[in-house]
């Protein structure tokens, strides 16, 4: 990498003021036309174009985002990471993620913090209680790490939850995964765009995509908020307006967009040093490495694109967070906000060649796409490149809603975060 | 006395009420009417606290919400409350206030070291940084997140209590000064329901702030007064004091912040410590004021320097002193009037700092008359004093206000104000959709016109008008405006309060004050005190490529405190475009979001707490089961009798002897949780048909079915017996946990999809009680409190009901079995649940009836291979897997999920179907949730092929029994699998069918 950020970069730089740090990525026009073209440049998009470049070295290729570099869902999650997931097709997808994230900020010169602070999935009844054992035994075959504690080892585990909360909702055991954590979202674009531009990726900011043309020999034009692009390939990860795009496109999805809330307290010391998850209660919290506590809630039941969401989920969540944590009544909230998820039937997302020849789509990570960003960007690199479905993307193939061979994972997490 | 900087007259503070308080263990004194910050300032406290990353010495900058500095724990113990705002705080006695993020005291703080590495410490730094070695960032992060934060989290139960209601009005008006109460007053005198809320212990905005404004030729105040006389006078006003609107949801859906009993010393028992209104109003009024905002120099961050309104405020509404010597840096003509009052209250102001090259406003002319000494065209370039302001540096302006003249004159002050102009609080408009226009002439966004979907109207200087006589009249006008648009019929009458009419003056927008270097080269130029975020680093971000503002906010953390940048954000996004070249509306502002200022997780939660956050429900004999000693499961909402132990017995004892008793005599359970929807009209079988996989029309009045009910996607969703009343009539069973989801799901169809049938479905779960008796003797039991039912095979046949008499209570008696055994549900009107259930007992003790409870239910079912919705299906499961293909009708024309049961999936001979397990060593009990593997692997991963959903010890057959999802596993009977546990050790099985006693089906005729 020409300009490899380090402790010794960061001092050299010192010395003139910061005023020699050179941009982390170009601000190209879009050329006429590219091999490939990612739509969205959230997380998933800038991940694939980076995997494209680097295990594929197609570098003639560009990004466009119609906003701002990870501006979507991707500046707005909870950045909960883990790999805990019941079936044997998303174990092996989120874990090879998992395992991505644990050399990703070597592998970028980006520091995308994450921080495996184990993440514990409570469980509050009986019927938890056993789809915990069900899980935890599925994880385990699977080879991904993930154990059961009973009460007191919560307790130690994270010493600020109330066992007995406010009695409505006792703890009975919990899951954990100790290789689970966060990391911070707004580095996770950042480091893809700075690395895939440095491979030669032109990402494309304030570029909408506006419609397509297929032309007879299999290439794409797209029309673009900058002009005509013509592109070989088209890969389409829009998430929240995934159905929207592929409306433009001329087929469609089951996915839908609703929005899904979640807000931040003022920062304090350390408190929680894990995340912890609770599906009964629908509340999520971890503590960001500034002492904010960052919560998760539920969705809104109604299909909408306003990133914002309504008041009564909000009003949910806390009395479900003072529920585990009655001493946090007294922290205040500092703000509050929304993203729109794209789901997908079976809570699993789609990843997979579409009516469109040449054209691609990686959609409907819904609430729990973060953790999956580079196993993501790997897998749907490998499509886009080899034109056919692998082991790893090809159960999540569109045309799975009609066979009926669903990867189902509402029984892992009403929320799946 | 030790009030140093307190003035001998003045101020709205009550000096015949002395107030005590500690700040850092100092005991203080100050009076009833003070904020904690006044009374800071009045001890002559000017360093309060400590910066977020470098740890800078910080005083109070500011008199109201914006402030961002001065954030303290206040409280101890249970009651501690982490960053409070001291400008908010009402001082009370016995308040205790300590620094934060100081360690060990706030002058000598060992995070200052940060201060030394600034210069590597810079925006996004770590984002360049601590990836070496590849594993370590866990260890640096440990130590990053110990220097972080502010406050302390309280590590006790709180012990207050908070409340929340649900209000609504006509004509909400948010903000209490001229322009609010001049719309509240015009609004009420239409006779519309209007609510006026203000942050503030009293109204009067920033009038109380000001000295010598004169409102229909009274002193303001007075004016104010008879405001506030007048709107408490009227019933159809309701008038909320300390009450912050913080959100505004879609549709005038408004959150109100109410504080109670935190400025009360001794908070009076039953009285919540906040309350939150969620408001909905027809019309909403904004009058929320604005913010000054601060100019942007070098060095602007030490204790003693705030905002010139700041200085104004503590001399006119507290009679407190910013300091006794001071410098006023301004832009424009208001910072004057902080000027003439704080001489007025002799004050010395050493000179006024203008940047303006030829100053124009009434109130400089003013200050000039008076002497004060006003240097224009200049600007502070620098300031020094560690822990206290000592002096500043003022320099000259080049032309084009980029840089400084290197003559530099140091002026000795202990305080400065600084204005660069105000900001109007826009944030409730933006929060409701707002758009923005850009005042170019103030500098300064204003609320674009409302439109059909932002409704609310801004009025007074939150709308960018900052004259008094302006905000007096658009209040008026605004207060009919939404009355008429309420709905509300009136005469126009009345008329608008008035006030003289005042120039503003001009004024010069330098958003960046030059300092004697270039910009980062020395001190800090900061836009976000909170977050230390400076001038240098917008454009390091800037260089480095993160050009869009969300971009710039991110990774130079601006706006993003605990303030959420109410004085910063409008200069970093001016400062950014100037960089840029841009105009400031094409940068734009970042998205305003709730809430306007932090409030308390209790308050939003409300009474949604403890016992009420969820309503745990219970039956009709819960109180009997209570009295016997049983332990409870939670199902759904509901609580359930889970076991009944005797004493001595543990769980396993208790149900091995409940399982046995109910196959050898009579057992008995209660069934009322099952949820229950009345389905009536003249399309109810066809209705029937549609929602279940079997047919209903031929079902015959007096009998009873079995269904599975499908989802959309031909999945098993829910099952239960559905029994015939009447021709037109049905009571339909669900599972405990899933009745709401199925009526939503039912109501959904009827409602959207199937319009044209005539169908009624009324919830009666709550209506009935149930109590299940079972075994060998239920018959005669029931046969001795029945003399109008008879209960032979043939007149009461398996899967019919039959009304009539229990114990003299009418009855609905069922012959249906959950448990393979002869067995009836006796359902009554609830209220005389546990009279049945008492009956049953007494006439029962013969036959040594035992209750049980679900976990006997759930072995005795098991043993007779009856599925559990939820248990042994989980959302992937079709019938044809359950091997329950009888059930699905292949005649009947459509049902939900028929469809989706023909996609090509579906046949696939590989499936997970359901089969029973039996582990080789009968001893074994398999853990339910255990996974199944053909071949044992020395290590993970390995194949799966299914798991363990029910698995028990049965009594009956004296050995394990389990089922298991197992793919293809209806083909593989007899095949061995194993099972590796967590602790290593393999458990042993092998397929088998589902049904493990009384195969034949016999027990169930009795
Ligand atoms: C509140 C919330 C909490 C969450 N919490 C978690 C969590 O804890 N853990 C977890 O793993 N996941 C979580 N998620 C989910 C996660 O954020 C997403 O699944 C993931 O970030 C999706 O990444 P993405 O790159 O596909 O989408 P995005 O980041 O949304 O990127 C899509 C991009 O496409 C762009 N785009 C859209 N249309 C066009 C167009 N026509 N032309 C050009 N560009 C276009 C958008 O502007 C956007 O930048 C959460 C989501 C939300 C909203």
């Amino acid at each position: 990498m020409k300009n490899r950020y380090s402790i010794f970069s960061l001092i050299r730089n010192a010395f003139s003021y910061h005023q020699e740090w050179p941009p982390a990525w170009r601000s190209p026009e879009p050329k006429k036309s590219y091999d490939a073209v990612i739509v969205g440049g959230g997380g998933h998009g800038l991940a694939t174009a980076y995997y494209l470049a680097k295990n594929h070295g197609m570098t003639n290729i560009a990004v466009l985002e119609k906003g701002w570099l990870g501006g979507g869902n991707t500046a707005r999650n909870t950045t909960i990471i883990r790999s805990n997931y019941l079936w044997d097709e998303s174990a092996k997808l989120y874990e090879h993620s998992v395992k991505l994230w644990e050399g990703l900020s070597q592998e970028l010169n980006y520091n995308v913090m994450f921080s495996q602070r184990g993440v514990l999935n409570l469980a509050h009844n009986q019927h938890d209680l056993r789809e915990l054992s069900r899980r935890i035994n599925a994880n385990r075959l699977n080879g991904v790490d993930s154990e059961f504690l009973n009460p007191e080892e919560v307790k130690k585990f994270c010493p600020a939850i109330d066992l007995r909360g406010g009695g409505r909702y006792p703890v009975l055991g919990a899951s954990l995964q100790r290789r689970g954590g966060t990391a911070r979202h707004d580095a996770v674009a950042w480091g893809y765009a700075r690395a895939a531009d440095e491979l030669g990726v032109d990402v494309i900011q304030n570029c909408p995509v506006l419609g397509f043309e297929s032309h007879a020999d299999g290439s794409i034009t797209i029309n673009s908020g900058k002009g005509p692009i013509k592109a070989g390939k088209v890969g389409l990860v829009v998430a929240g307006h995934s159905s929207v795009i592929a409306d433009m496109a001329g087929f469609r999805l089951p996915t839908e967009s609703r929005p899904l809330q979640a807000l931040v307290s003022e920062p304090m010391k350390p408190c929680i040093d894990t995340v912890v998850m609770s599906n009964a209660v629908h509340a999520y919290i971890s503590q960001s490495d500034k002492g904010e506590l960052v919560i998760g809630a539920g969705a809104d039941a109604y299909i909408s694109y306003g990133q914002k969401g309504s008041g009564h989920q909000t009003e949910h969540t806390l009395a479900a967070i003072c529920e585990m944590f009655p001493q946090f009544r007294r922290v205040k909230m500092m703000r509050q906000w929304g993203g729109i998820v794209d789901t997908n039937p079976d809570a699993s997302p789609i990843i997979s060649k579409t009516p469109v020849a040449n054209m691609f789509i990686n959609c409907g990570w819904g609430t729990g796409g973060f953790k999956g960003t580079p196993g993501s960007g790997w897998t749907f690199a490998d499509l886009i490149a080899s034109g056919e479905p692998d082991d790893m993307n090809a159960p999540f193939k569109l045309d799975r809603f009609k066979t009926g061979y669903l990867v189902d994972e509402h029984g892992a997490a009403a929320v799946a975060h | 006395m030790s009030q140093k900087f307190r003035l001998e007259s003045g101020g709205l503070i009550n000096r015949d009420k002395p107030v005590t308080f500690s700040f850092n263990g100092h005991e203080l004194k100050g009076y009833d009417g003070d904020t904690l910050a006044s009374a800071l300032i009045a001890n002559g406290v000017h360093l309060v606290g400590r910066s977020f990353k470098y740890h800078r010495p910080r005083g109070i900058m500011s008199a109201g919400p914006e402030e961002a500095n001065a954030l303290l724990q206040l409280g101890e113990g249970a009651y501690t409350e982490p960053n409070a705002r001291a400008t908010m705080e009402e001082l009370f006695d016995g308040l205790v206030a300590t620094t934060s993020n100081a360690f060990p005291t706030v002058k000598y703080d060992i995070g200052e070291v940060n201060s030394l590495f600034s210069k590597i410490f810079v925006s996004g730094f770590y984002y360049k940084t601590f990836m070496w070695p590849s594993k370590a960032w866990k260890f640096y992060e440990h130590f990053i997140r110990k220097a972080a934060g502010i406050g302390k989290a309280p590590e006790e139960h709180d012990p207050d209590f908070y409340d929340k209601t649900n209000a609504f009005c006509d004509v909400l008006v948010v903000g209490g000064g001229p322009a609010g109460l001049s719309a509240a007053l015009s609004a009420a005198a239409t006779g519309a329901h209007v609510t006026l809320v203000d942050d503030q212990p009293r109204f009067g905005g920033s009038l109380m702030a000001q000295s010598g404004q004169e409102i229909d030729g009274k002193p303001a105040l007075e004016w104010v007064d008879e405001a506030e006389a007048k709107l408490h006078d009227l019933d159809n006003v309701q008038v909320l004091r300390r009450a912050t609107a913080f959100a505004y949801y879609d549709h005038n859906y408004v959150g109100i912040w109410e504080r109670l009993t935190d400025h009360l010393p001794v908070k009076p028992e039953g009285l919540p410590r906040h309350r939150v209104h969620m408001m909905r109003a027809k019309q909403v009024i904004i009058a929320s004021g604005a913010i000054e905002r601060p100019l942007v120099f070098c060095d602007n961050d030490r204790p003693g320097i705030m905002l010139a309104s700041a200085c104004r405020t503590y001399v006119n509404r507290f009679g407190a002193k910013p300091g006794n010597k001071g410098v006023i840096f301004t832009n424009n003509d208001s910072a004057y009037a902080t000027v003439l009052d704080l001489i007025d209250a002799g004050i010395e102001i050493k000179a006024v700092v203008d940047v303006r090259k030829d100053p124009l406003g009434p109130l400089m002319e003013k200050a000039d008359a008076a002497g004060v000494k006003i240097l224009t065209n200049s600007a502070v370039v620098g300031t020094s004093g560690r822990l206290h302001l000592k002096s500043v540096e003022v320099a000259e302006l080049s032309d084009d206000g980029e840089t400084a003249k290197s003559d530099v004159t140091e002026i000795a002050c202990d305080f400065l104000g600084s204005s660069g102009g105000w900001n109007p609080t826009v944030h409730l408009h933006c929060q409701a959709g707002g758009k923005l226009d850009f005042d170019e002439e103030r500098g300064a966004f204003v609320p674009a016109p409302s439109n059909r979907t932002n409704p609310n109207i801004s009025v007074g200087s939150c709308k960018g008008a900052f004259g008094l006589a302006d905000c007096l009249a658009q209040g008026f006008e605004a207060g009919q405006e939404a009355a008429k648009a309420a709905g509300i019929k009136f005469r126009k009458s009345g008329k608008a309060p008035t006030a003289e009419a005042v120039d503003e003056g001009n004024r010069r927008l330098l958003w960046l004050v030059p300092g004697k270097k270039p910009l980062g080269q020395s001190g800090k130029h900061f836009i976000d005190l909170q977050n230390d975020s400076t001038a240098a680093d917008l454009q390091l971000a800037l260089r480095e490529g993160y050009r869009s503002i969300e971009h710039v906010k991110r990774y130079t953390t601006t706006g993003m405190a605990t303030d959420q940048g109410k004085t910063a954000n409008v200069n970093a996004l001016a400062i950014v475009a100037q960089t840029l070249n841009e105009a400031i509306p094409t940068v734009g502002t970042t998205t305003y979001r709730p809430p306007y200022v932090p409030v308390t997780f209790g308050a939003i939660a409300g009474r949604d707490i403890d016992d009420l956050l969820d309503p745990a429900r219970t039956t009709p004999m819960h109180s009997w089961h209570v009295n016997a000693g049983a332990e409870f499961e939670d199902v759904g909402q509901w609580k359930r009798a889970w076991y009944f132990p005797q004493p001595g017995e543990d769980m396993h004892a208790a149900v091995n002897r409940e399982v046995a008793a109910m196959r050898n005599s009579v057992g008995i359970l209660d069934a009322t949780t099952l949820g229950k929807i009345d389905v009536k009209g003249k399309d109810a079988a066809e209705f029937l048909n549609r929602v279940y996989t079997n047919a209903w029309t031929k079902l015959g009045i007096g009998k009873c079915r079995y269904g599975l009910m499908l989802g959309e996607d031909g999945m098993v969703m829910d099952d239960g017996v559905t029994s015939r009343i009447a021709e037109d009539h049905f009571l339909m069973t669900t599972t405990t946990g899933n009745a709401a989801p199925v009526l939503g799901h039912l109501e959904d169809y009827l409602q959207t999809e199937w319009t044209d049938l005539e169908v009624y479905l009324t919830s009666v779960t709550e209506q009935w009680a149930t109590a299940s008796i079972a075994g060998p003797n239920a018959r005669a039991l029931l046969s001795e409190l029945t003399d109008d039912i008879d209960l032979s095979n043939e007149a009461l046949p398996f899967m019919a009901w039959t009304p009539g008499t229990v114990a003299g209570i009418p009855a609905r008696v069922f012959r249906i079995s959950f448990t393979g055994d002869l067995s009836y549900e006796i359902a009554v009107p609830a209220d005389y649940g546990l009279a049945l259930w008492q009956a049953l007992m007494t006439a029962g003790s013969k036959y040594d009836i035992t209750p049980y409870g679900t976990e006997t239910m759930h072995v005795l079912r098991a043993e007779k291979g009856f599925i559990i919705v939820g248990q042994d299906t989980d959302g992937s499961i079709t019938p044809v897997d359950l091997n329950m293909n009888w059930i699905v009708s292949k005649k009947k024309g459509d049902f939900i999920g028929k469809r989706s049961l023909d996609r090509e999936d579906m046949s696939d001979p590989n499936r997970k179907q359901l089969v029973g397990i039996l582990t080789d060593d009968p001893k074994e009990v398999l853990p339910e949730g255990a996974q199944l593997v053909e071949v044992v692997k020395d290590k993970p991963p390995m194949d799966m092929v299914g798991w363990v959903s029910s698995s028990y010890w049965s009594p009956n057959c004296d050995r394990s029994i389990a089922m298991a999802l197992v793919h293809g596993g209806l083909k593989k009977m007899g095949q061995k699998l194993y099972s590796p546990q967590a602790d290593g050790r393999v458990i042993e099985c092998t397929i088998t069918d589902t049904v493990f006693y009384d195969k034949e089906g016999n027990r169930q005729n009795g």
